[in-house]
């Protein structure tokens, strides 16, 4: 990363303002946009009608048809130009529409954006953003609901990120863009408009690479990230409430990165772990998180890792969505378990 | 996608619609051409602005590029470089749409463009060094507007579409931006795709489709139902030039127009072109490859009298530019310096290590992690242990 910085201590007279995640990640990308000229963004519909969720309204108006481009309709060559963007010296956010309408840009996202700085030696990087709006709850049509943060996950050279708040979709949009490599945002749709949180006015950047507890617990680790968190902090309340469970709720926020001494450092200190994604569960990140607490901690385990997951099938249409996501009562059964295991 | 290792075919296509074998072998008539197969400039044409010297230039260039290439398949055939895909019959193109760039130009190549990629700077020693397993070879010099070669087909379109549509964001209208691709790469959606964005936002490219007439064993005519390639680019609107590729000068003619345009175009006039160079691909596909699987010895039959070194030769003999005594000390600066770059190449030297490095501008920890176990399995066994097939 080439700057790094947070928002100023809690109580100084930080100014801010109450946004939604959507909101915030256009905050994001509006600061961004007026600190360095080498910024665009681009995609289909993010200009005059400022993004089918808003999250680029009004930033044509501010900025330019010259710095938020419409571009036709074609993932692939969204992400292949903002390949020889990059090349050029630009900064290039590009947004695919939905997750999944992103698949015909995977061939330049894994076959070139990831691996140019390597092929090449570390002459020329890409300094890129592609932000995707992924995940399920809000009732939409078909290839509108996909989790496939596992395929980007596992390719070495991109950098995979996704917020969980209205700060952290900010201030990870910021450290994206001044990214020396290309980072994929995936950004929770569920959550855009879900809640408010006082989020800082001035420009900040969220590190890459580190989880963030959002609870903190003795008895269990929960592991999470972007639209699951939320129904994870409420179970983990109720859990507390009810039971006097007290369930540390990391939300992983960097996927890749991962931040490996957060996830064992929590597991060594409760003994119990659950992964909570919605994505399907073969071969998901939840596996690869699995993984290394055996590696790293298997030890400190008193029970085996659960996962509470989206099922190995594609996401159902909408009648049929809360039996595919994990939503609270699967995450409170998987906890139980895992407790009384 | 189709790359050179590819297996080989089994069956020739027959998709509805094609035209018959006669017609894919013979060169097409309605392109731009300077030179008679026998090197005469023909009625109506005119030499380019070129000095003798430059032809000279250009003539050891072609020469280099047919010994490199016959030199290059002689060292997979002893297996000191890995797969190589042959370019005899395509140097004249290459060479040429190179000797129309500038310095400031950028050359986006793909895996059979050896000497478009010399002739804009690269060394034939760090070609060599990344078809011998290294890395390092696909590092461009600094001083070298290139980017290294692209396997996959057609992906580098509309990277190479939003490189001129940086520079010409940024304000540097004197940089154009060469882009090679075959004609296989037509069918894909990256071609339309990148060509579509280019005539949209109107970018100072040149899209050189090298119409070598086979994508591995499927000829041009099974590849698209197209009277010709050029005529795509009325669909994008951008212009649309059709040449003979195995006609040095009249490549370098038009290419030289299109980066002129891509630079500065006149009133009205857009910025992007696409050229189909109609060319032969004497060979195989790659030293992979066995072409008689899937097509006639004489499909070459009025492709062969084009070879684009002898017609260049021929012009230069008869306009007096070239004579035996020039053309003798060539032939020997070309051997002298294909041996410096296999010299070169073979002396590139790696290190394990060098795997995990540039991932990203940082390593990551778990890079670290598997570095150093790496490390530690080198010194506990040797790095002869690692050659060893398990039982």
């Amino acid at each position: 990363m080439s700057t790094t910085t947070t928002p100023s201590e809690q109580g100084a007279e930080t100014e801010t303002e109450p946004l939604s995640l959507v909101e915030a990640v256009r905050d994001g990308l509006a600061g961004e946009l007026a600190r360095d000229d080498s910024v665009v963004v681009l995609g289909e519909d993010v200009g005059t009608n400022g993004g089918v969720f808003r999250a680029t309204e009004h930033l044509q108006d501010e900025f330019g048809p010259q710095r938020v481009i419409d571009t036709p309709l074609a993932e692939s060559a969204i992400v292949g130009s903002s390949i020889g963007l990059a090349l050029s010296g630009m900064r290039p956010v590009a947004e695919m529409q939905f997750m999944g309408f992103a698949s015909p840009a995977y061939d330049q996202l894994v076959s070139h954006a990831a691996r140019m700085r390597s092929r090449t030696h570390g002459q020329y990087t890409l300094p890129m953003v592609v932000r995707m709006p992924y995940g399920g709850g809000i009732s939409a049509p078909e290839h509108h609901s996909e989790s496939r943060e596992a395929a980007y996950v596992h390719e070495p050279g991109l950098k995979v990120v996704t917020p969980s708040t209205p700060t952290d979709a900010k201030g990870l949009i910021a450290a994206a863009i001044r990214d020396p490599d290309p980072v994929i945002v995936l950004e929770p749709k569920r959550l855009y408009r879900a809640f408010r949180e006082d989020v800082p006015t001035e420009s900040y950047t969220t590190p890459i690479g580190e989880a963030s507890i959002r609870r903190e617990g003795e008895d269990l680790s929960l592991f999470t990230w972007g639209s699951s968190t939320q129904p994870a902090l409420a179970v983990a309340d109720e859990l507390a409430a009810e039971r006097g469970i007290e369930v540390e709720v990391v939300d992983l926020r960097s996927l890749s990165p991962l931040d490996i001494e957060t996830i064992t450092d929590s597991v060594r200190k409760t003994g119990r772990a659950v992964v909570v994604h919605e994505a399907p569960k073969t071969a998901g990140v939840g596996a690869e998180i699995v993984a290394t607490i055996n590696e790293e901690a298997l030890y400190s385990l008193e029970a085996p890792v659960t996962r509470v997951t989206g099922l190995d099938a594609p996401v159902p249409l909408h009648s049929l969505e809360d039996f595919y996501l994990p939503q609270a009562l699967r995450i409170r059964e998987g906890v139980l378990e895992t407790v009384e295991a | 996608m189709s790359t050179h290792d590819d297996p080989k075919p089994t069956h020739r296509p027959q998709p509805t619609g094609q035209r018959d074998a006669e017609e894919t072998a013979s060169p097409p008539e309605d392109m731009v051409q300077v030179l008679s197969t026998d090197g005469e400039i023909l009625p109506g044409a005119e030499r380019p602005n070129l000095s003798d010297e430059q032809l000279l230039e250009m003539y050891e260039e072609l020469v280099l590029a047919r010994r490199f290439d016959e030199r290059a398949t002689g060292l997979q055939r002893q297996g000191r470089i890995s797969t190589y895909a042959p370019m005899a019959g395509q140097e004249g193109s290459q060479v040429a749409t190179s000797f129309a760039l500038e310095d400031e130009d950028w050359l986006v190549p793909t895996y059979r463009d050896h000497a478009a990629k010399h002739a804009h700077g690269r060394s034939y020693a760090s070609l060599l060094s990344h078809l011998r397993g290294y890395r390092e070879g696909y590092a461009v010099p600094d001083d070298v507007n290139a980017l290294p070669e692209y396997i996959p087909i057609g992906t580098q379109v509309p990277q190479a579409m939003g490189l001129a549509w940086g520079f010409s964001m940024q304000g540097e209208h004197d940089r154009a931006v060469l882009c090679h691709f075959g004609d296989g790469a037509t069918s894909t959606g990256d071609f339309h795709e990148g060509l579509n964005f280019a005539g949209v936002y109107d970018v100072p490219a040149i899209f050189v489709c090298n119409n070598n007439q086979w994508a591995i064993s499927m000829p041009v005519e099974a590849q698209t139902a197209s009277e010709t390639i050029v005529q795509k680019a009325a669909a994008y609107g951008i212009e649309g030039v059709r040449v003979d590729g195995t006609d040095p000068l009249a490549v370098y003619a038009v290419t030289r127009a299109a980066v002129r345009k891509a630079k500065h175009p006149a009133e009205g006039e857009r910025r992007p072109t696409l050229i189909e160079s109609c060319q032969y691909r004497l060979g195989p596909h790659s030293t992979a490859d066995d072409p008689s699987a899937y097509r006639d010895e004489d499909d070459a039959s009025g492709w062969e009298e084009r070879d684009p070194v002898e017609r260049l030769e021929r012009y230069l003999y008869r306009e007096e530019i070239l004579d035996d005594e020039t053309a003798e000390s060539i032939k020997d600066d070309v051997e002298d310096c294909l041996e410096l770059a296999v010299e070169r190449a073979e002396a590139v030297e790696t290190d394990p290590g060098r795997i995990v490095e540039h991932v990203y501008e940082e390593p990551t920890d778990r890079l670290r992690e598997q570095l150093s176990d790496l490390a530690e399995l080198r010194e506990r066994h040797g790095d002869e242990a690692f050659g060893e097939v398990g039982e």
